[in-house]
């Protein structure tokens, strides 16, 4: 937009329990006034209580293993039980002569590779899981085994087994990840991607006057989603709908559109109640495309439905990492050199690298980064909460804390050095102050037993939005209004959050809203992942709301006497700004419309100022959401057992629209945090290439009894960046919170791990009182 | 030629499938129907079986194979999805429902098994509008987010309240201790459970 047809708005900056000013803005003329500090609302900011919380205590909320269909036919996977063959013959005639069996799919016919264990073969529809099950067993597979390789270290040597060979590796771009293109395989290994280097490593390393060196490992996680990856496919003559558990409908009609050679007009895709996602349920996946060609060659919806096992094992997992870490730094702590070489495996899939995390949070001119995806024959890997970032950030706060020691330094004196972040200043001021910082000892000087300690790290995580993202706010005549858009809510409150923004708007409560989201028939949303979906769809929906008030206030302002320009809209009514007394109810107010209904749907505009036009524009900056998290431990050193006793969590997530949710959200990425850095492990068998805890038995979670009390800080942070100012907080609430805990081990037993999970063999080798495992 | 399996581990659903099965609770069948002798257990199956069970206090009569848990019924035959399943083999605990007022995992009970107990779903927790103070507990402390272990949770927190009206912290942990809830709702649940437990507020 030309500059001469923008306007010039003052909006509020900085963080509000520091103090604020003001910024100037050119933004389109036809966007809403700047939003005052939620001081001054009376919905935004507030602590409310979520939509469809009641429907979620009553069982009443749908979920899409809860939907059925006349005539609804259910699905099974035939599942590879070897961890990488050849399909010499697949035979499918028995299954699909079986009673109620009304459509087979060879997924992997002659010739076909299966590359892991739990890889998909067939699928079979029947009138009955029962049925289905049983057809399972009638399909015969005839495969000639291969050899296979299943750990990372091994698939790096020089004579491993390849998983592909030349010419035979995965396609690209799946994810919303950006992925690497362009690089070079050489054996199991693709890579390295080398982006985001800068300046002079040798000369880095060469001013430095301290230099530390170490390697980091993390494990393989598993999203575990309570609801399963979950498809209801009905595919009929004049189009398709689908029904499915997803993080991204309007993403999910695109591929199947795509993929089945349908218009976009013909696809609908839902999602109602939706059980957690955490980065494994952004695309359509093969699971979606096999239900919708049984739907098509059986003539009758399909509901397929993963079992445990199948989520453990061909659901998406967080790839594990080597990550080899070298940091150059003066004696005041003033850093020369960052050097990180990662390896990391995403099974048969890619994408396995530490994102940009040690890239962009310090400063320092010297920065050099060689990331590797290692194949193996193990399910793909996809994003998982923090994507990249969390893995990366275990090692890289590590290394930070391991410099600090090196150095003498307060770990949280040497962020003061290296991190301009006014953000990370504040929180880790505020962070410290409510654990008792301190009160911290030195490394190790804990006596007796049980020894304690105090650990703090720092994420980071873009403010990321994604332009194609609108909704539509509709008032009717009765005064009811509705918000209406694609845009799914996978528990983080995004319906009720919009409600708020809508009701703010228009002076109403939000209870008032009616939301009718998750479906595609409505104007498309983004996908709700990269923790975008609260800077994406905020603004629409408040601009929306605005034009609506603009558009009735001019047709009620004659009754009123008044000019359009004179009304405003709160407490329910519609009233002159200077003569409260004379207005209408809201209720009364709808009555007058011309229409039985007044429509506006919005889109999200670009960054004001200029800072992230769309998604993927902008690397990680120094200005993007921050995150500081204080970890206290207590270690049994006769056990090994690492207890978090205590977790602060101070967390930036621009202008927070609802702390209670947002709470919530902290709360859990924390505690994902503590259970990565603690319990969890996917754990494959070397000799049969066989998952061995593909259940949620032996796969550990942590559970109420681990779970420490969890104080989230939560900074009020203005940027006048859009309509809302406001930004996401899943992601960044997770990221510190591993590497948070092993600092605090350190702290507490003078002794460092440096490989996830912290586990209490791990611990006890540490302390030289088992033997180390090779 | 190597074996394929639908996923690779044993599921429950494969080893009870098939033949028939030995009717676990004897003496409860022998309840239903009376001239059983205790040492000879009946084999049901593998066909469907006519059986009448009380859901929500009704009776339901309806005909399920042997090998069918009370959660695959609920959802299933009586349309009851409030009842999620999570993991179905009794990991989880998303599947809770109270038999004679108990918790339970439902993917652990078959069926057949329930016998006369009386089977409450979360669908029955509220009375009518009023809902069961954990239920609004839950709602006002936010103590859930994407909901799918929420029922299961309400179902064995509402059980504590009946057997300790003033449940202390461990209580609650010792109730809940079961649940899986992988967006973490466990510290609102808590903080919900205090506020229910302490007299004179909700």
């Amino acid at each position: 937009m030309a500059d001469d047809l923008l306007r010039m708005e003052k909006f509020p900056l900085g963080i509000a329990s520091v103090g604020l000013t003001e910024v100037e803005r050119n933004i389109p003329p036809d966007e809403p006034p700047p939003l005052p500090v939620n001081s001054a609302l009376q919905v935004i900011g507030k602590k409310i209580n979520r939509q469809d919380a009641r429907a979620k205590v009553t069982g009443a909320a749908k979920y899409t293993v809860d939907i059925k269909l006349p005539g609804l036919l259910h699905a099974r996977i035939l599942r590879s039980a070897s961890p990488n063959a050849r399909v010499q013959a697949i035979d499918s005639a028995a299954a699909a002569r079986l009673p109620g069996v009304r459509a087979v799919l060879v997924i992997a016919p002659k010739d076909a590779i299966v590359r892991y264990v739990g890889a998909p073969v067939a699928a079979v529809a029947a009138a009955t899981q029962a049925a289905a099950d049983t057809a399972l067993g009638l399909i015969e597979v005839d495969y000639a085994p291969l050899p296979f390789v299943v750990d990372m270290d091994a698939a790096r040597r020089p004579g491993a087994s390849l998983v592909y060979q030349p010419g035979e590796h995965p396609s690209l771009a799946v994810t919303e990840i950006p992925v690497a293109t362009g690089l070079p395989v050489v054996g199991n290994v693709r890579g390295p991607d080398t982006q985001g280097s800068r300046g002079d490593l040798t000369q880095g390393l060469a001013q430095a006057e301290v230099t530390i060196e170490a390697e980091y490992r993390t494990q393989t996680q598993t999203h575990c989603c309570m609801e399963p990856h979950a498809v209801v496919a009905d595919w009929r003559p004049d189009g398709l709908t689908v029904w499915i558990s997803t993080q991204f409908t309007a993403g999910v009609r695109h591929e199947l559109a795509q993929s089945f050679g349908l218009k976009l007009s013909q696809v609908r895709v839902k999602v109602a109640a939706m059980g957690g996602g955490f980065g494994s349920k952004s695309q359509l996946g093969p699971y979606g495309r096999y239900a919708v060609m049984l739907s098509r060659q059986a003539r009758a919806p399909v509901r397929l439905v993963f079992d445990r096992a199948e989520e453990q094992l061909d659901s998406g997992n967080r790839p594990a990492t080597w990550q080899h870490v070298r940091l150059g730094a003066r004696r005041d702590g003033t850093l020369t050199a960052i050097a990180v070489q990662e390896y990391g495996t995403a099974g048969v899939g890619v994408s396995a690298g530490i994102g940009n995390f040690a890239q962009a949070l310090y400063t320092c001119p010297n920065f050099s980064i060689a990331q590797n995806d290692v194949f193996i024959n193990a399910g793909r890997g996809s994003a998982m909460r923090g994507p990249g970032n969390t893995p990366g950030a275990f090692a890289m706060e590590q290394a930070i804390d391991e410099l600090a020691d090196r150095l003498g330094l307060d770990p949280l004196a040497l962020r003061e050095r290296i991190d301009p972040s006014p953000v990370r200043r504040e929180e880790r001021r505020l962070g410290a102050q409510q654990i008792g910082w301190d009160r911290r000892h030195k490394p190790g000087a804990d006596t007796g037993r049980i020894k304690r300690g105090l650990g703090v790290a720092q994420s980071l995580w873009g403010a990321n939005i994604y332009t194609n993202a609108a909704c539509e706010v509709r008032l009717l005549r009765d005064g009811s209004v509705a918000v209406l858009s694609s845009v799914q809510d996978l528990g983080t409150g995004s319906g009720t959050i919009l409600a708020q923004v809508v009701a703010e708007e228009l002076g109403l409560r939000t209870e008032d809203i009616t939301l009718h989201i998750g479906d595609t028939d409505f104007p498309a949303g983004p996908p709700s992942n990269g923790s975008r979906t609260t800077a994406s769809m905020t603004p629409p929906a408040r601009t929306a709301a605005w034009k609506l008030k603009q558009m009735l206030f001019a047709q009620v302002a004659p009754t009123l006497q008044a000019a359009p320009a004179q009304l405003v809209a709160g407490n329910g009514r519609i009233a002159l700004r200077d003569d409260p007394a004379r207005g209408l109810s809201f209720r009364e107010a709808a009555a007058l419309l011309r229409t039985d209904q007044l429509s506006v749907t919005e889109a999200r505009r670009d960054d004001y100022g200029g800072f992230r036009r769309r998604m993927g524009d902008a690397a990680l900056a120094q200005t993007d959401l921050g995150g500081v998290q204080f970890a206290a431990v207590a270690v049994d050193t006769e056990t090994g057992m690492i207890r978090v006793e205590r977790v602060v969590a101070a967390q930036d997530c621009g202008r927070p629209i609802n702390p209670k949710l947002i709470e919530s959200q902290v709360q859990g990425g924390v505690l994902m945090g503590i259970s990565y850095a603690l319990l969890e492990q996917r754990i494959i068998d070397q000799h049969t290439g066989h998952v061995l805890n593909d259940n949620l038995e032996q796969y550990k979670l942590i559970g109420p009894r681990e779970t420490p009390p969890i104080e989230v800080l939560l900074l009020e942070n203005y940027q006048g960046q859009s309509a809302t100012d406001a930004y996401g907080i899943a992601e960044p609430s997770n990221i510190a919170t591993a590497p948070a805990i092993a600092n605090a081990v350190f702290n507490a037993i003078g002794v460092r791990l440096r490989s996830l999970p912290m586990t209490p063999s791990a611990v006890l080798a540490a302390l030289g009182k088992l033997p180390v495992r090779s | 030629m190597s074996k394929s399996c639908r996923t690779p581990s044993v599921s429950r659903r494969s080893f009870l499938g098939g033949a028939g099965v030995a009717a676990g609770g004897v003496a409860l069948l022998g309840e239903a129907r009376g001239a059983l002798a205790a040492d000879a257990p009946a084999i049901q199956g593998p066909d469907a079986v006519a059986v009448t069970l009380t859901v929500n206090g009704r009776q339901r009569a309806v005909r399920v194979e042997p090998n069918v848990t009370l959660a695959e019924l609920l959802r299933d035959k009586l349309d009851l999805t409030g009842t999620k399943i999570g993991c179905d083999r009794g990991a989880c605990s998303a599947c809770t429902v109270w038999l004679d007022g108990a918790p339970v995992a439902s993917c652990m009970v078959l069926a057949l098994d329930v016998g006369t107990r009386a089977v409450t779903t979360i669908e029955e927790l509220a009375q009518g509008d009023t809902l069961h103070p954990v239920q609004q507990a839950f709602i006002d402390h936010d103590a859930m987010q994407c909901g799918y272990c929420t029922p299961g949770m309400v179902m064995s927190c509402a059980a504590l309240l009946q057997r300790i009206p003033q449940p202390t912290p461990e209580d609650v942990h010792a109730a809940i201790s079961g649940h899986i809830c992988r967006c973490g709702s466990y510290p609102h649940v808590l903080e919900a459970m205090r506020a229910v437990s302490t007299p004179g507020k909700t």
